[in-house]
């Protein structure tokens, strides 16, 4: 598929993920992150104050990185991307990706996208934003 | 305003590490592709390595004894400073090369900032690592900047 100016605007399609806790566990230990708040309910209610055990930051990082590398399958990459974890989420809470084009340079092999990893609320604890090669 | 930030904690600035030489394995990426829910059959199969498969392969290795009571370790560039309890802040990726099972990549990391704020919680360390991944001919493969809060 090729992309022009006429795609900007366009929604790129995301998904839904419910972590729980032996997906986080298995994350942890695959990066080597023994950060408590990741799988001891007491310490993260108790010590740190959250509402649960906390989804790890840059595991919802990957998953706007899995949003543009879905919808570019075998056509593109990722060149760059930029994102902030804005705000915690509570490993059983379903989490939802999207994005949108931002941007197509004239040759039509560069585009800008907005990505984001929204809560139930709506809320965006996770927005980015990436430049990609096709 | 009293800073947190003296002299002798900012001249850790600049501070780099060795370099890191880390192997990339075809089961390793499974098992990321796999902990990420990753879909895509070329990641879960090991084929190539899914963006982001760099934080596994050079996650530093600590030792039982180095973790804090919070499970985390210090970062080895960063200087004792007056607040301990990190969370994930923003970070910058460049994707310059794919990464494939057995290659040999190498990253070197360097504390490029630190600085403060106040939070609506108090105050707030911040610090930035630039992270550069090279393969064996010498190509950069991805550069990483991390932004990491201390509050």
């Amino acid at each position: 598929m090729k992309y022009s100016k006429e795609n900007i605007g366009d929604e790129i399609p995301g998904r839904e993920y419910t972590p729980n806790i032996a997906q986080s566990m298995l994350y942890n230990a695959s990066l080597w992150n023994a950060h408590r708040i990741h799988f001891d309910y007491e310490y993260a209610t108790r010590e740190e104050g959250y509402e649960g055990l906390i989804v790890p930051g840059p595991l919802i990082g990957d998953w706007l990185h899995q949003c543009i590398q879905e919808w570019l399958g075998d056509s593109g990459r990722i060149h760059s991307i930029s994102y902030s974890n804005r705000l915690a989420s509570t490993v059983g809470e379903t989490l939802t990706s999207g994005g949108v084009i931002t941007g197509v340079d004239d040759t039509g092999n560069t585009a800008e996208i907005e990505v984001f990893v929204k809560n139930a609320k709506g809320e965006i604890v996770a927005p980015g934003s990436a430049v990609v090669k096709f | 305003m009293s800073s947190l930030l003296t002299p002798e904690i900012m001249a850790f600035v600049g501070n780099k590490t060795k370099p890191q030489r880390e192997l990339v394995t075809r089961r390793d990426i499974r098992k990321y592709a796999v902990a990420t829910s990753n879909r895509q059959k070329k990641y879960l199969n090991g084929d190539e390595a899914p963006p982001m498969f760099h934080w596994h392969l050079f996650w530093d290795v600590v030792e039982l004894e180095d973790l804090s009571n919070d499970g985390v370790n210090i970062d080895s560039l960063l200087p004792n400073l007056p607040l301990f309890k990190a969370m994930a802040g923003g970070v910058d990726f460049e994707y310059l090369k794919p990464i494939f099972p057995g290659d040999w990549l190498t990253a070197i990391r360097t504390l490029t900032n630190i600085y403060e704020k106040k939070g609506r919680s108090g105050d707030l360390i911040f610090y930035e690592v630039l992270m550069e991944i090279t393969n064996d001919k010498g190509d950069l493969v991805i550069r990483d900047k991390r932004t990491t809060l201390m509050r």
